[in-house]
């Protein structure tokens, strides 16, 4: 048997409870079978820590098997492990009931991306001090590499995320409506706050490589009497932008 | 370099402050590159701030060196990144597989030693090698399963690759003892064939039963101290190689960082006492 047909009989059998065949019909076979589980399900577990506590780590770890099965890690660094489990809970028919679940998935996702991103040097309200005000429209920011952002519109996802991420509990009149955050990691820790539908609109015109003055109009697009300055100043607190790799608009 | 290692730790996340300000002498730790292969953030600066105060060993896990593809890339050359950046004392990673088909299984699995295997391992150790320039050393596996068609005993095919790349070997004890156990061959008789002078490393660490086979069964579990039966082989393997760097592994059930540090000791006494004064490499 070449390597190639060993490696793939194994593979196969390391997902299948039911394959008895060769190696399988040996009782240590097992070994692997828990080892692989349960180092792909602890990964989830620790990568999605607030869908974790939230639905118990019983029903987690249950969900979080049938995840594997359908998609096994693809890279050897298991901390990037789960991409596609948001995904995998918006499709699973348990969560019917618990419809913010994959978008607070997305929120863990989000501070693992931001925790393990590319250092870089966030513009401060410095920068923006030492700005023409007539160029401040043609000026371009980019998010910072380490800056992630969402919105959610049907049910209060970062209120859910952030007081279990902080172990606060939740008031009972948590009021029930759309809300975004922006996570950002201005020097070593993975930090957050709430982010309006505007300031979402904002970053994502200056992701697509917008001016200012595009990124402003976005954000007045969803909402008409957005505070235009207090937006920028808030995500340059946040450390939430760069200069765009091509500015040519540094004041310096 | 090696020789100045005593011996060290697998650095935990939680033991990160006891580890930068503890002054063992001889102290050094061991983490997986996996957990530091990432693009910026803070994980690289508690790493470099543990590397600024003790020596520091990456032990891979994922390069999957018994695969059918030669390893990955894009990872071999974030790892020599990591390499370049830390400076480690030691290099390592095991006679396994653990990638097939874009499937990564987080587990060191066994194959049949053929000689198909044996020039594909070699080759993706000479492509590791190359890539971080500088030797690695490789790791003897824990078995489980009695697999047929191994055409080299694991002794000779691990000689073999050390002559065809001068990669150097990871001597793990305890998976020799669970091995031992599991397949019913002599471990003092398999330390005692092994290559002493290919051995950059040794490591130690506990076992567990199998939760239904019970004694029948070993689990290289890493969640337990090391067992006296592995201790004793470990007095006789260094009492006849010589002093090498000696990590204790412990991945589960993990204690104090106190607790790791005496269990430590027990190795860096053994070494000073049972091994000739000065070890040359």
């Amino acid at each position: 048997m070449s390597l190639a047909q060993f490696q793939a009989e194994f593979a196969a059998a390391l997902f299948d409870p039911e394959a008895t065949a060769g190696l399988a019909s040996q009782a240590a076979f097992s070994v692997y079978r828990n080892t692989v589980m349960k180092g792909c399900i602890d990964a989830l577990e620790a990568n999605f820590p607030c869908v974790a506590r939230l639905v118990g780590s019983e029903w987690f770890r249950a969900a979080a098997a049938l995840h594997v099965v359908a998609n096994p890690p693809t890279d050897g660094r298991l901390l990037h492990y789960g991409a596609d489990f948001p995904d995998f809970l918006a499709r699973f028919e348990p969560t019917r009931d618990l419809p913010w679940l994959p978008d607070v998935a997305r929120l863990d996702r989000c501070w693992t991306e931001a925790h393990v991103a590319a250092d870089a040097q966030a513009v401060d309200t410095a920068w923006l001090a030492a700005l023409a005000p007539d160029a401040l429209g043609h000026a371009r920011l980019s998010p910072h590499s380490a800056a992630r952002w969402h919105w959610f519109c049907d049910a209060p996802v970062y209120s859910l995320w952030q007081r279990n991420r902080s172990g606060e509990g939740l008031d009972d009149d948590l009021p029930w409506e759309g809300e975004g955050a922006l996570l950002t990691r201005p020097t070593d820790a993975v930090d957050w706050c709430a982010a309006s539908q505007a300031d979402c609109a904002f970053l994502d015109s200056c992701a697509a490589g917008e001016s200012l003055g595009s990124a402003a109009a976005a954000a007045l697009a969803v909402q008409a009497d957005v505070d235009l300055a207090g937006l920028l100043a808030k995500l340059l607190r946040a450390g939430a932008v760069v200069l765009a790799p091509s500015s040519d608009e540094s004041p310096t | 370099m090696t020789s100045l290692l005593s011996a060290g730790l697998g650095l935990k996340p939680a033991h990160f402050d006891a580890a930068l300000a503890c002054p063992a002498e001889g102290l050094w730790f061991e983490v997986h590159p996996e957990n530091y292969l990432v693009a910026g953030g803070p994980r690289l600066r508690w790493l470099e701030a543990v590397r600024a105060a003790h020596p520091v060993s990456l032990h891979g896990v994922s390069l999957s060196l018994a695969g059918t593809s030669p390893p990955d890339a894009d990872h071999l050359q974030r790892f020599a990144a990591l390499v370049r950046r830390i400076e480690p004392a030691l290099v390592s990673e095991h006679l396994a597989w653990s990638a097939f088909d874009d499937a990564c299984f987080p587990d060191l699995l066994p194959f049949p030693r053929s000689t198909e295997a044996l020039h594909r391992i070699a080759s993706a150790i000479d492509q590791t090698q190359t890539a971080l320039g500088r030797r690695i050393a490789i790791e003897n596996p824990s078995h489980y399963l009695r697999i047929d068609g191994h055409e080299w005993d694991e002794i000779d095919f691990l000689k073999e690759l050390v002559r065809r790349t001068g990669c150097g070997l990871l001597l793990d004890v305890n998976n020799v003892h669970v091995s031992a156990r599991n397949l019913g061959f002599d471990a003092t008789g398999y330390l005692n064939r092994f290559p002493g002078e290919a051995v950059m490393e040794i490591h130690l660490a506990g076992h567990s039963t199998d939760p239904s086979l019970g004694e029948a069964l070993l689990i290289d579990s890493h969640d337990a101290p090391v067992a006296p039966e592995v201790w004793s082989l470990y007095r006789h393997l260094i009492t006849r190689i010589g002093a090498r760097p000696t990590l204790i592994e412990r991945d589960g059930n993990v204690p104090a960082f106190d607790e790791l540090l005496a269990e430590r000791a027990v190795a860096a006494d053994a070494l000073q006492q049972l091994a000739e004064p000065e070890v040359a490499r």
